[in-house]
């Protein structure tokens, strides 16, 4: 989609004149993509890394889309290589026409172009600054090698100096500093407003922004501003029914489900077909509600001169934000611009475009002066888009050894709620605070995701070869809680489902878990990676539990593996000793930055599998901080191995979501080979066991 | 009495209200923006500074607190020759994914290894237990922590 939107070479690249200057219209949410385009451009056009930067990345430059699903080296990556190969060509060429030669005879080395007999190399930004502007991007040519320069991560000496900015450091002469009062859950509304509080507020120089039941607070010192929270929420009356207790597992059923069979990853509408018959091995599996929970809460800076606003928001996805609350604050589109500016990774649709929302209503009140609105911790846990709880019902017939049929039916509610354009003002009325204005933007009804693997049906359809399949999307509605995206939408709890499932079917068939899994696989890269996975897992020591499972992202992208040894301690805690994954994710562009985020979806597995779990009372929700929300820690990291099987020959595919679900798998996978437990709902706390243990 | 500090080695006066958490002082006051702000509760020690050499989260106890106490931030850090030994190493070992930690991490590794110049695993694990990392880049910082020690 991105050369084909953005088909010129200078769409891509261009020149300061000291440095090269790429352009994409991917963000860095922590996944390093402006590390792994730079290193493009240096492979490309043997540039030094230092003299390669990454322009901002703003709502008046490229619009490749959401940043999400691990596509941006597929995306930005591929379009820049195309582009920087063309412009390789494109340059020797114009180095031939300067100083003679045959485009062979040029040799490109560290910014300059070269050939025998030349005394003085030619600089290759001065020739790219020359470049044809009309050159289109040909992606059929060859990329170079790639680099022997050590990878480097851009910004990291900043990092350990303390100097690298994220977006709750910014500070502009004569901001103000800005704090939003939600209400005690998402259905209170505001009844009344102690008339005296305005009055307390501005004697400490704090002004109260109202707008139906958006309240937000904006003064010069920040500290003082968080304090004042407290006099606001004295001196409100909210209007608070009851947020609904029941219990939502037993809401996820086919009963008020819009229903769609599912082939080949693709949701159709269409008549679902009765289940299977003579499936003898049924297991349903769970999964509560779940935070993002960054590590910052989210931020928003925002400036209102009277005509245009200018927001900075840590978003991923800034020209649907735009557009979105353009709309809010009915102004045209072009009166709102949004750059990007990097904040704590995010794992998917977090507090970002909400912050900016509300930094922007803030901005709007108070004209000529910059906002930076940061959420508190509480905020930001207790209000953020959660990820669905979900159900994966599934059933298997075995017969001699094979899968011959399979039933799965995935039940969650949306993981769509980002504010991207769509009818009845969508993109608004997925922005919190819009739910609270007067007049109020009621939450839109949610639309089935019909894409590829594209909602909760991700990875729902399983990659091994099975005869019969019946593969079923249950869209449930009317759900307690606001959901959107977390990273792998539905494929943590498929994959934790269909792995667990493999190792239940596997001892049914007196089978070892890798032997079983690899009858049921055609394809020799995944083969390949459960073999490596399996030589590797043999030479490391064993802890009391020892479980595998294996994945192929989206059923086409990175293929992984993973094993994991664990312990469990008497009062029934899993401690996590050892972990093993091997990833097949085609061509390395930065095999460090690859190692990372398959380590760290790793981790992010374990954590869903052993504490993450939002829980809520009728007056709100209650996991608002680390201890009632709490994640795995660094008492808890085993050591990991990975190792990647590098395949040159084959397209990059994306890593940064391969991991966490085959994790929660190979978790309770090994869970069950130590004690015996098969565990059907995440998180695996010792309460769970035990109660697991009781009733089993 | 106007509050004074002792921070990376200078006394610096303080003109906010001495109850206002030290975090806010060193970032809003004195533009010291390397301590970062994740939970404002002491749950997440991306705030973390050393205080006469130990490791404190400054969100949420009021500068008055640290009165006498001599406190490095992430940016006196490399005065300690631990923490340009823990700089150099985080760098080496890519020890970050999107960063934020990054500075409470580097402040505890140096703290972990000025008491305790060869922490076997066990003692780096559980000495950095205070500080989350949402990454998971836990392993690179743990090799970060193996190569600055001695």
């Amino acid at each position: 989609m991105s050369l084909a939107d953005y088909p010129l070479v200078r769409h891509w690249i261009g020149t300061d004149g000291d440095r090269l200057v790429i352009r994409t219209g991917k963000v860095d949410i922590g996944q390093r993509i402006s590390s792994a385009l730079a290193r493009i451009a240096h492979e490309e056009l043997s540039l030094p890394l230092e003299r390669i930067e990454v322009a901002p990345v703003t709502t008046a430059g490229l619009d490749e889309g959401i940043t999400s699903g691990s596509l941006s080296i597929e995306h930005s990556g591929s379009a820049l290589r195309a582009a920087a190969a063309t412009l390789r060509a494109h340059v020797t060429d114009l180095a031939v026409a300067r100083s003679g030669g045959t485009p062979k005879d040029w040799s490109w080395q560290d910014g300059t172009l070269t050939r025998p007999g030349l005394n003085r190399p030619l600089p290759v930004l001065a020739l790219i600054a020359e470049a044809d502007p009309d050159l289109a991007a040909d992606p059929t040519l060859a990329p170079q090698p790639p680099a022997a320069t050590a990878p480097h991560m851009r910004g990291i000496s900043d990092l350990v100096t303390g100097r690298y900015t994220f977006l709750p450091d910014l500070d502009l002469p004569g901001m103000r500093h800005a704090r939003v009062l939600r209400p005690p859950h998402a259905r209170a509304t505001l009844e009344a407003l102690d008339d005296s509080a305005a009055e307390k507020l501005a004697d400490r120089d704090i002004r109260l922004i109202r707008d139906g039941s958006f309240l937000a607070l904006a003064g010069p010192d920040e500290w003082a501003v968080t304090k004042a929270l407290a006099t606001l929420a004295a001196a409100c009356t909210w209007d608070t029914p009851p947020l609904p207790e029941d219990d939502v597992f037993a809401r996820l059923t086919a009963e008020t489900a819009r229903r769609f069979p599912v082939t080949g990853g693709v949701p159709a509408e269409g008549p679902v077909r009765a289940p299977l018959e003579d499936t003898l091995t049924k297991a349903r599996f769970e999964r509560p509600y779940l935070l993002h929970a960054a590590l910052a809460p989210s931020a928003a800076l925002a400036e209102w001169d009277g005509a245009a606003l200018r927001i900075r928001s840590h978003s991923q996805g800034i020209h649907a934000l735009r557009d979105s609350i353009a709309t809010s604050l009915d102004l045209p589109a072009d009166a709102v611009e949004i750059t990007h500016h990097p904040n704590a990774g995010c794992y998917g649709h977090n507090g970002a475009d909400d912050a900016a929302l509300d930094a922007a209503l803030i901005a709007r009140a108070i004209p000529g002066t910059p906002i930076l609105l940061k959420y508190t911790r509480a905020d930001e846990h207790g209000w953020e888009p959660f990820a669905p709880a979900m159900a994966l019902d599934l059933a298997a017939r075995l017969v001699n050894g094979q899968i011959e049929a399979i039933d799965a039916e995935v039940f969650s509610d949306t993981h769509r709620g980002r504010p991207r354009a769509g009818a009845n003002d969508a993109g608004p009325r997925r922005l919190l605070s819009n739910r609270f204005r007067d007049p109020a933007w009621p939450a839109p009804e949610a639309a089935p995701n019909m894409n590829r693997h594209g909602g909760m049906h991700r990875n729902l359809d399983p990659a091994y070869t099975i005869p019969e399949k019946r593969l079923i999307k249950n869209l449930v509605a009317g759900l307690p809680h606001r959901t959107s995206a977390l990273r792998c939408l539905g494929n943590t709890t498929n994959i934790f489902g269909l792995e667990s499932l493999m190792d239940m079917l596997a001892e049914e068939a007196g089978q070892d878990p890798f032997a079983f899994r690899r009858v049921h696989l055609d394809d020799p890269r995944s083969i390949a990676v459960l073999d490596r996975l399996e030589a590797l897992a043999r030479d490391t020591p064993r802890a009391m539990g020892h479980g595998i499972a294996f994945a192929q992202y989206k059923n086409a992208m990175t293929r992984t593996a993973v094993a994991v040894d664990i312990d469990l301690t008497d009062a029934s805690e899993i401690r996590l000793r050892r972990a093993i994954v091997v990833a097949d994710a085609g061509r390395v562009i930065d095999p460090e930055g690859l190692a990372a985020q398959l380590e760290g979806g790793f981790l992010q597995g374990a954590s869903i599998a052993l504490h993450e779990e939002i829980t809520w009372d009728r007056g709100g929700i209650t996991s608002r901080d680390w201890d009632s929300y709490p994640v795995l820690r660094f008492d808890n990291v085993p050591e990991i191995t990975v190792e990647i099987i590098a395949d040159p020959g084959n397209p990059p595919a994306g890593a940064g979501e391969a991991t966490p679900g085959p994790a929660i798998a190979a978790i309770a996978n090994a869970l069950c080979d130590a004690t015996g437990l098969r565990m059907f709902r995440t998180p695996f706390t010792p309460d769970a066991l035990t109660r697991a243990a009781l009733a089993g | 009495m106007a509050l004074t500090l002792s921070i990376n080695g200078e006394p610096r006066e303080i003109e906010a209200d001495p109850e206002t958490p030290l975090a806010y002082v060193l970032r809003n006051e004195l533009g010291l923006k390397g301590t970062k702000i994740g939970c404002g509760l002491e749950q997440c020690g991306a705030c973390m500074i050393l205080a006469d050499g130990a490791p404190f989260p400054s969100c949420a106890a009021p500068a008055a607190s640290f009165a006498g106490k001599e406190i490095t931030t992430i940016e006196g850090i490399a005065s300690r020759p631990a923490g340009a030994r823990v700089q150099a190493a985080f760098i080496a070992e890519t020890a970050a994914q999107c960063g934020y930690c990054t500075a409470g991490l580097v402040v505890a590794c140096t703290a972990l290894l000025e008491a305790n110049p060869s922490p076997t695993e066990d003692e780096a694990k559980s000495a950095l237990a205070p500080n989350l990392c949402r990454c998971g880049a836990h392993p690179r910082v743990l090799r970060a922590l193996a190569r600055a020690a001695t």
